[in-house]
């Protein structure tokens, strides 16, 4: 009884206001316009479910085309930006040299400055280097927010493995490079696999940058897609435009699902000094 | 092949090496266009005119702007409110979740999807559920006699910013909850038992033990996301675009709409510089709250 009121009551109350919003976008993404526009039918609920418009979705709109383009831009975001955070929280947490204390506070500096104080200056830079309107350019310019993030995270995992194991193998005779591959590169998979996941979260998850630098239908993705090419004037196509942010929440929800574990894990440790 | 090995066990030259890569991104796209910026917000510059420097004169002239103000105001009480709400339900939702229970990996990982999922796209369902013809709250009021016609939810200035106060609470609550999850699986049982064994009840041990310890990493929370709150552009862009009468407007989207779609780069650019005093001075407290954690 005390439970009820210390657990299930509270906890119900949040599920309701956390999932409900998920519980709406599925419910529009299957109703009907005829049910949508009604004001006598139970909102809450569909009597005639359709498929109509995912259908239009993905015919008669660009979004399998952005789809794809967030997909690439996330992969390729993050394959380049593991690697070059791993290597340079490998050389600031275990290599000793002057003015690691300095590097390590600019890439916390990095991970705090938001997007949305550089795209102006950015796409300066961006016009300069003709990368306006060009898909793949988002792959370096996503590696902003993701290197520092991942490379302060990585610090973290780096020095929770212990200096032993390496002197270990030092006074075996191992060089740095062979301890690198064989002794901690292993050890760092948990670590890494964490990298992985939010790179690709916050590659799909970004938005400011896509909508200014990318102009061209083909070349958005799925955010700016949905924001500028199905939301036009009064009519707003509620139904496609719910089913587009479902179907595009679909592949961080999976992989979040698949490694909760080294979500929550990246998370609260990147919380940590 | 020996040589080059040899020679990466040399310390600096290891660490430059290694940290090239990250230092290039990092420094052409990053820390360069920061300080293009920073020097573009004392220019006129519009879109195709890069302008010439007029000191602080887009600086002055946003300080008498009336809805620059509006912003500033705006963005304070925003961020002053939603962290508040976030810490306080973050934290109850992770003491609720701290109890061991069955269904707690699957309870833990659903309530923390608004937090995973892409955020315009979450603010679109938030759209649809406060619009001003269809809100199912709208209905619910109407069909219980509360009210005699639909509310329009973003189209009164206080409805708009309490709306979009509370898409932002519900997408901020799973991050405080892991932080304290985290933190409340660090303190040890013994405490807490030690404590009942001395017959204190359940809210001062958690006013007394838990909250205290609890302290410093209540800190580091709320000044990340006192950061990523005040620089929230998504979730105000897509639900309201900073209106209605550009009540809703934080910094960052009035840079945005000033910039972009203005073409006032110099002074999207000026108000984007506002931001850069109160950003360095969350950085350095997080900083010290970081390393007295540690």
């Amino acid at each position: 009884m005390r439970r009820a009121f210390s657990l299930w009551l509270p906890l119900l109350a949040f599920a309701l206001f956390l999932l409900f919003p998920f519980y709406w976008m599925v419910l529009t993404s299957i109703k009907p316009n005829s049910e949508l526009v009604s004001v006598t039918a139970n909102p809450f609920w569909v009597s005639h479910p359709t498929l109509d418009h995912i259908k239009f979705l993905l015919s008669r709109t660009s979004y399998p085309r952005w789809f794809w383009n967030t997909m690439a831009v996330a992969a390729g975001a993050t394959a380049l930006s593991v690697p070059v955070s791993f290597s340079a929280a490998f050389a600031l947490a275990r290599v000793r040299f002057r003015g690691a204390e300095g590097v390590s506070i600019g890439i916390y500096v990095a991970y705090l400055i938001p997007p949305a104080i550089l795209f102006i200056a950015l796409a300066d830079v961006m016009l300069k280097l003709g990368w306006f309107d060009r898909l793949w350019a988002l792959i370096p310019i996503y590696s902003t927010f993701l290197v520092p993030f991942c490379t302060w995270l990585l610090v973290g995992y780096l020095k929770s493995i212990p200096r032993e194991l390496e002197e270990a193998a030092m006074v075996d005779g191992a060089s740095r490079l062979r301890i690198l591959f064989a002794v901690i590169l292993p050890l760092s998979v948990p670590g890494l696999i964490s990298a992985f996941i939010f790179c690709f979260t916050l590659s799909w998850n970004e938005y400011l940058y896509a909508l200014v630098f990318m102009s061209s239908p083909e070349n958005k993705t799925v955010p700016v897609g949905l924001a500028t090419e199905l939301v036009r004037g009064d009519i707003y196509q509620w139904g496609p435009l719910m089913a587009g942010a479902l179907l595009g929440s679909l592949p961080v929800i999976v992989i979040y699902f698949f490694f909760v574990e080294h979500y929550v894990a990246g998370m609260s440790g990147a919380l940590k000094g | 092949m020996r040589r080059l090995s040899l020679a990466f066990d040399r310390g600096p030259l290891l660490a430059t090496l290694m940290l090239l890569p990250a230092a290039a991104l990092l420094g052409g796209l990053l820390a360069f266009p920061l300080a293009l910026g920073v020097l573009l917000g004392f220019k006129d510059a519009t879109i195709g005119d890069p302008g010439s420097f007029i000191g602080l004169q887009n600086y002055r002239y946003l300080l008498t702007d009336p809805v620059f103000r509006i912003t500033a105001l705006n963005t304070a009480l925003y961020t002053l409110v939603t962290v508040l709400f976030k810490l306080g339900l973050g934290l109850a939702l992770a003491l609720i979740l701290n109890q061991r229970f069955a269904g707690y990996r699957f309870w833990r990982s659903v309530l923390l999807l608004p937090y995973v999922v892409p955020t315009v796209l979450s603010a679109f369902a938030w759209w649809w559920i406060l619009d001003p013809q269809f809100s199912f709250i709208s209905w619910a009021l109407v069909k219980l006699g509360v009210l005699d016609r639909n509310v329009n939810f973003l189209g009164n200035s206080c409805l708009a910013r309490a709306s979009l106060m509370v898409a932002n609470i519900w997408r901020g609550i799973p991050f405080f909850t892991v932080g304290y999850l985290a933190g409340l699986q660090a303190i040890p049982k013994e405490l807490h038992e030690a404590a009942a064994i001395d017959g204190a009840g359940d809210w001062q041990i958690f006013w007394q033990i838990t909250w205290i310890l609890l302290l410093p990493l209540t800190t580091i929370l709320t000044i990340f996301s006192a950061i990523f709150t005040f620089t929230d552009f998504q979730l105000i862009w897509t639900i309201t675009r900073g209106g209605p009468a550009n009540a809703t407007h934080l910094f960052v989207t009035l840079a945005y709409q000033r910039a972009s779609p203005g073409g006032a780069m110099g002074e999207g650019a000026a108000i984007a510089g506002f931001t850069l005093p109160f950003l360095a001075l969350l950085a350095w407290a997080a900083l010290g709250a970081l390393r007295t954690q540690a």
